[in-house]
């Protein structure tokens, strides 16, 4: 089981540490002030990265090789200098949103998602980066549009355990892209998702999707959930087909996790719906299903019941390797830690600058 | 010759000295400095050589107008000063 948690916030990273009581504090701080956006504890080799967004001065890059500790600056993701003709309207990195390992049989190998919407892979730790040239000169991919922000983006990047050269990623809006030869060719999968509030002849339109989080059972590859704008969708067939999923007490949310080891339990954070973005009657609930989807179980000990406008965002959530640890921040600053798979929470903080991403290690 | 300072907040992130550079322009000034402090470099600009959104760069005390290209002219008896917008925080 984790005892260690990762918190990044707009205003910094917290590292929380369970003592041998139970206890979880706050056993260290870092980049106070500053948005931590993502963190990526490298089960390979133990390196903790952490992505920043400066308010001023752009995009960071920062690793740990003591386990936060000490942080050092290395290079982050970057777009190719257009010609001088160009460069107005050429990319650039304006947020970094996700990051992850690239694979056990892939020391070093790193893949990172941005806003707009790149991919990036570094195979030196974070020491270069380039952009995959093939998804980024996909014709559809100029279809893309932004949800939220005002450039699409790349926020979940997966890579199958059994097969590196295999990626899966989310893309808001831009639906589900999946490679199974490293990067070099790219084709959209969607089918089986839908969006209402798009005009009819483009609910099914693969590049208007907008799934907001997508997870993978590690040890199921095949089992895929989606929370997306629209509802939830799972896959039982690696993505290439979806079901939609009702969840309760609602389906929207951003927030998706899934048990490490069994494929049918996932856990939601469901919101009213995506023109009030906020708990249900103020009520911030989980809900967990251990059935595929089939059923849910609305949990709520140790949640706060009364008033409550926390969204936990799409990175907000996490699961340890275990699969009984369930960690979950907010916007308003809530973190709260579960120890029996969301059956109840404990509140670490109600006060922390608004959560991004949370990530055991 | 003019002096390229830096704003205090930035040296929370990295050493950014003042520096002595020839006159000429905005792009040219940014750059001798940069060959001296390549970290500074992307604290300053985007990808694309553009200033970051929220990053302002005065000389002798006037807001630089062209963020796309530093084309803006410094004369041998201005200064620059790179300071972050009161924006974007």
């Amino acid at each position: 089981m984790s005892d260690r948690l990762y918190v990044g916030t707009r205003k910094g990273l917290f590292l929380y540490q369970r003592s041998g009581r139970g206890e979880w504090k706050i056993e260290k701080t870092a980049f106070v002030g500053d948005p931590v956006t993502y963190l990526l504890p490298d089960e390979r080799d133990g390196t903790i990265y952490a992505a920043l967004n400066l308010g001023h001065f752009g995009v960071k890059l920062h690793r740990s090789f003591d386990s936060g500790e000490t942080f050092h600056e290395v290079t982050a993701p970057a777009y190719p200098k257009a010609e001088e003709g160009a460069k107005e309207d050429a990319p650039a990195v304006k947020l970094l949103w996700c990051l992850e390992a690239g694979g056990a049989d892939r020391p070093g190998v790193l893949w990172a998602g941005t806003i707009p919407g790149g991919l990036f892979r570094s195979d030196d730790r974070g020491e270069s980066w380039r952009l995959n040239d093939p998804l980024w000169n996909e014709p559809e991919r100029t279809r893309w549009f932004g949800g939220g922000y005002d450039h699409p983006g790349i926020h979940s990047v997966i890579v199958d355990p059994g097969d590196s050269r295999r990626l899966l990623l989310g893309v808001s809006c831009g639906g589900v892209w999946i490679t199974e030869d490293d990067g070099s060719s790219w084709r959209v999968s969607t089918k089986g998702m839908y969006a209402e509030y798009m005009p009819p002849e483009s609910r099914e339109d693969p590049s208007i999707q907008d799934p907001h989080r997508m997870v993978m059972c590690p040890s199921a590859a095949d089992v895929l959930w989606v929370q997306h704008h629209n509802g939830v969708f799972r896959s039982s067939d690696g993505g290439k087909s979806w079901q939609s999923i009702s969840s309760k007490p609602s389906s929207f949310g951003f927030a998706a996790a899934i048990h490490p080891r069994d494929p049918k339990t996932s856990w939601l954070v469901p919101l009213v719906k995506d023109e009030r973005r906020v708990p249900v009657d103020g009520k911030v609930v989980v809900a967990r299903t251990q059935d595929g989807g089939e059923s849910f179980e609305v949990l709520r000990e140790g949640l706060p019941q009364e008033h409550a406008y926390d969204v936990v965002y799409r990175h907000g959530m996490d699961v340890d390797k275990s699969g009984d640890r369930l960690a979950m921040g907010s916007t308003t600053g809530s973190l709260w830690v579960s120890e029996d798979q969301g059956d109840s929470f404990r509140t670490l903080s109600t006060q922390l600058p608004p959560v991004y991403s949370v990530r055991f290690a | 010759m003019p002096v390229v300072a830096f704003t205090p907040n930035l040296t929370r992130h990295l050493d950014c000295p003042e520096m002595v550079v020839p006159a000429g322009t905005v792009a040219e000034a940014l750059e001798t400095v940069f060959a001296q402090n390549p970290r500074l470099r992307s604290y300053i600009v985007d990808e694309q050589g553009r200033l970051h959104q929220h990053v302002a760069v005065f000389v002798g005390g006037e807001l630089v107008r062209d963020r796309l290209h530093l084309m803006d002219r410094v004369q041998d008896h201005q200064d620059v000063f790179v300071m972050q917008a009161l924006s974007g925080g």
